[in-house]
């Protein structure tokens, strides 16, 4: 089941590709009384799709890299031909008149969309239980959560309905759902894959991610979503290196960083161990395993909990019932926006709009906002003095727990710590992949790897290396 | 009331609309006047999940505004956020720059005062942001209608310090501004199409009092005149409160232009909390010191220097110089003509007279207008050698304006060129004497006033082509030959 997403294990057909990913979909249920993974779907319009991919495939066009194979995107990803609620009521049904410059290229490889992805709603939450259409489940046992906010789009691919996906991360949204659901989940360099079309939650953390079952599947996604766009002012025109080749590559001669921070006294012992146990391979296959410190860890999620709510409360300002979306009418426009706002929104954005717009406001702006900028700052350099001073790749668990049973984290705070280990990246604009490492209870274990900026090459090497060694371990 | 007593303090603060072809942050057009919503799309509707993209057109008019104001350009500047709550302003919050301007820290001469000494301004900075959408209040009787062909053009926010001291200040620095910038071709200057937009900071305080008053700011002025008058207004408003012993209040005033009046806004208007931040997503613009000084030198000379060229190389009065000076199109109109023909006073007389009354007559601007510099410089060149006189020359003119020929071919078809033959002249002499016999008597026996009457009869007869010089030579030399 699992393999490689590449020519030599293309589908039959793009027709039985796409039919194989809707029923599937039926077989778990993936819809809404069910695991509640894919919130939108258009069978017919992408059995439409499938055959005309076929027909080119048949005539012996050219189909690209990913001709025929079906996805699911995150709901937060504007697509043209399904709605882009961003599981909020604000948008519920609501079509976007263009298209993420990611769903583009994919399309242009050939890919064909099967349907969106439930999440927390705008992306705030680290369980997909914060969306407007009810909680999604964990096909691993689905009394528990798949994680989040890209937690349907991680189910998607664990349940097998389609090879890869696409998530989107702010603090932690792909790589965290990808080890609560035991498949690879990777966040890219922020400036290496297009934000245009993605629905903004914090503008300088947002990334669009991959889910793959495997690192091949994610690497071959990578290649096709990444590089410059002339849409998106914070993209690098840094060339796009083929990812799949750091397959060859292996890890003999890197150096792998373990930093004491991420494996604090308080974490599972038995995470811990599963870790070791992981750069215990690593170290087999020729790298070096460095014992590190990142001292500024524990000052990330107060951060992240200001710049994050900040940047949102005024890239939420837009659904304010004038032009798209949810509009509640009321007798003055102060009305109307107070009561669109308060339906439209959720319990969790709620509280990070009034966070955010608090940390902006006059007065507290620099004791609030610009303080967490100068901290994030130091936490960027503490990262990148760290590659700089000889180490290649960081090691470290990508949750502190396995995936959690719904309704376990009602404290607000408790559920932020869950990102704990993943919003550092996002500070640091630095790449991460999440990659299976094990099971505990039957539940999968993600292992984290992150590289220097744009340096997703040794983010792949390491990930290749550490799922070839593990072999059937990282899911046992 | 003793208005005497007090002193207007004025600052101002300009925004005004770049000239480019497409907005700030997307690629739509700026066209005025298109129907609603038209010239709209994704990026400035603020569809969920858009982005801005700079328009590198923007900076460098941005640019070019702040060298013309003689402000220091930062290498580095950056976008923020400004946020507040509108139906015409699509994001929720206006793409601006705050604590990072694009420049800072230039001046305008506005004049001179009684005493000859220049009056100066102080910019204290200049930055780049985007308009907002307009709300039509009064076009559906419950309903505010929405126009976002305007959200995200591109503007300059030009803020000056408050060096002004009189309503009469701030009209000269808005006109020399709005001068400069049509000089400089970064904006039309259009207050009607809502190109040039003026809010003003004024307070009053005794004469010589150096600290400031508090400060009111005056909004809803869409004419120069009207932010004079508006000026005086508060003026007198704030003069009144401040001599009954009272505190001005910092607020918001509203223009009322047709009651004359100003009202002070409601305070929701006037309380808000921006909670500025910076762009996301836009990284900081970063311009090298050679492309910055590249503008620079690519500036056309300013109307200041220009005015005072034209004094010194054209030996032009004040009137003249202010006149040919007003507008880009007119001083190069006249400078070509004037380098053409090499009397530039005589030029500036035609330029000021026929050519600016026909430009006027015809609704257009000096560069539509058919006679061009050299047609007019060709023209004054058959008058100043004796071909033409200034009364034909006048015909010509006319002629020249409806069909765009060139003023010889005109003279030598209408038979307008005048006669420098002396034998031809010396016939029409002898006719007007022989005609007039009584005027020949008395001029011949010493009449010299009757001159005039013979040369004009001369000049009568010749239909004008007779060179009256000579005519003149001719009839003294016979009184007293």
């Amino acid at each position: 089941m699992i393999g490689p997403l590449d020519p030599r294990d293309v589908p039959s057909s793009a027709i039985d590709a796409v039919a194989d990913a809707f029923e599937r979909m039926e077989e778990v249920k993936a819809g809404r009384e069910g695991l509640n993974l894919i919130l939108w779907t258009d069978r017919v319009r992408a059995a439409q799709a499938a055959r005309t991919c076929q027909r080119d495939i048949d005539a012996g066009r050219e189909g690209g890299v990913l001709a025929g194979v079906p996805y699911v995107a995150k709901d937060n990803i504007a697509t043209t031909e399904l709605p882009t609620s961003c599981g909020s009521r604000m948008l519920e049904n609501y079509v976007s008149a263009f298209e993420a410059t990611a769903i583009t290229r994919l399309r242009n490889a050939g890919a064909i969309l099967v349907g969106k992805s439930n999440c927390d709603e705008f992306a705030m939450g680290s369980s997909t239980e914060y969306s407007a259409f009810g909680p999604a489940r964990n096909p691993h046992d689905p009394c528990r959560v798949p994680g989040g906010s890209s937690g349907g789009s991680a189910g998607a691919v664990a349940a097998d309905i389609v090879r890869f996906a696409l998530g989107s991360e702010t603090g932690g949204s792909v790589r965290q759902p990808a080890a609560f659901c035991g498949i690879v989940g990777v966040k890219p360099t922020y400036g290496r894959v297009s934000r245009y079309g993605l629905v903004a939650f914090a503008s300088s953390l947002d990334q669009i991610g991959v889910f793959g079952r495997t690192v091949n599947d994610a690497a071959i996604v990578m290649e096709v979503i990444a590089g410059l766009d002339p849409h998106d002012a914070t993209t690098s025109d840094a060339p796009v290196p083929r990812y799949r080749d750091a397959e060859e590559r292996g890890v003999e001669g890197m150096v792998i960083g373990r930093p004491k921070e991420y494996f604090p006294p308080s974490l599972d012992p038995r995470i811990a161990a599963l870790c070791d146990r992981a750069l215990e391979r690593m170290r087999a296959q020729g790298a070096t395993v460095r014992e590190i410190s990142l001292p500024t860890t524990d000052l990330a999620i107060p951060v992240y909990y200001i710049v994050a709510p900040a940047e949102a409360s005024s890239n939420l300002a837009r659904f304010d019932g004038v032009r798209y979306g949810l509009r509640v009418r009321g007798g003055t426009l102060r009305d109307m926006y107070d009561r669109t706002r308060s339906a439209g929104f959720g319990p969790e954005v709620t509280r990070r709009i009034l966070l955010g717009t608090y940390v902006l406001s006059a007065g507290y702006y620099d004791a609030y906002y610009k303080k967490a900028q100068e901290v994030r700052a130091l936490i960027a350099g503490e990262f990148r003095r760290t590659f700089a001073s000889g180490v290649d790749l960081i090691f470290t668990p990508t949750t502190p727990s396995v995936a959690f049973k719904h309704g376990a984290k009602s404290d607000p705070y408790e559920m932020y710590l869950n990102d704990i280990f993943t919003v550092t990246a996002n500070l640091a604009g630095i790449p991460g992949i999440s990659v299976p490492i094990g099971r505990l209870d039957g539940l999968p274990v993600g292992g984290q790897l992150m590289a220097a900026h744009f340096d997703e090459m040794a983010m792949f090497r390491g990930a290749y290396a550490l799922e070839r060694a593990l072999g059937a371990e990282a899911h046992r | 009331m003793s208005l005497d007593r007090w002193e207007m303090v004025v600052g101002l603060e300009v925004h005004v609309q770049l000239k480019t072809r497409s907005k700030a942050f997307c690629a739509c057009s700026t066209q005025y006047g298109a129907p609603p919503n038209i010239n709209t799309c994704p990026v400035c509707l603020a569809l969920p999940g858009t982005l801005p993209v700079l328009n590198l057109e923007a900076v460098r008019l941005a640019v070019r505004a702040a060298h013309a104001l003689s402000c220091t350009v930062n290498p580095t500047s950056v976008f923020a956020r400004k946020n507040y709550f509108y139906p015409d302003l699509p994001k929720g919050y206006q793409i601006s720059q705050y604590d990072r301007p694009l420049a800072v820290n230039g001046s305008l001469t506005i004049g001179e005062s009684a005493d000859g000494m220049p009056i100066t301004v102080g910019i204290t900075r200049l930055h780049l942001e985007e308009d907002a959408g307009k709300s039509i209040h009064d076009r559906y009787p419950s309903a505010t209608a929405i126009d976002l062909n305007r959200a995200g053009v591109p503007l300059v926010e030009i803020v000056s310090e408050p060096d002004m001291r009189s309503s009469r200040d701030a009209g000269a620095y808005l006109r020399t501004l709005k001068q400069i910038l049509e000089f400089t071709e970064v904006s039309d200057v259009n207050m009607e199409e809502g190109s040039l937009r003026v809010d003003a900071n004024v307070s009053a305080r005794l004469r010589g009092e150096t600290r400031l008053g508090t400060k009111t700011e005056v909004k809803n002025m869409n004419s120069f005149s009207g932010v004079e008058r508006a000026l005086e207004a508060e003026f007198a408003r704030q003069v009144d409160v401040l001599e009954r012993g009272g505190r001005v209040e910092q607020q918001t005033m509203l223009w009322d232009g047709a009651r004359g009046v100003v009202r002070p806004a409601r305070s929701k208007e006037a309380s808000h909390d921006y909670r500025y931040f910076p762009e996301p997503d836009l990284p900081p613009l970063v311009l090298s010191k050679e492309w910055i000084e590249e503008q620079r030198r690519s500036l056309p000379e300013l109307p200041a220097a220009r005015r005072g060229r034209f004094a010194t190389e054209y030996a032009l009065p004040p009137a003249d110089i202010e006149i040919l000076t007003s507008s880009v199109a007119l001083a190069d109109y006249y400078e070509q003509a004037a380098r053409a023909h090499g009397d530039g006073k005589a030029v500036a007389n035609w330029v000021r007279g026929e050519v600016l009354a026909a430009v006027n007559a015809a609704g257009i601007s000096v560069r539509e207008f058919p006679v061009r510099p050299g047609d007019l410089a060709d023209l004054l060149n058959l008058v100043r050698d004796g071909k033409v006189s200034h009364t034909a020359a006048k015909r010509i003119f006319a002629e020249m304006r409806k069909s765009g020929e060139r003023p010889a071919q005109i003279a030598d078809r209408e038979g307008l060129l005048q006669e420098g033959n002396a034998d031809a002249i010396a016939v029409w002499v002898d006719e007007v004497m022989a005609e007039h016999p009584e005027e020949t008597r008395r001029f011949l026996a010493g009449e010299r006033k009757l001159l005039g009457v013979l040369v004009g009869a001369v000049m009568k007869k010749s239909k004008g082509r007779a060179d009256p010089k000579q005519v003149n030579q001719l009839l003294t030399s016979r009184s007293t030959g």
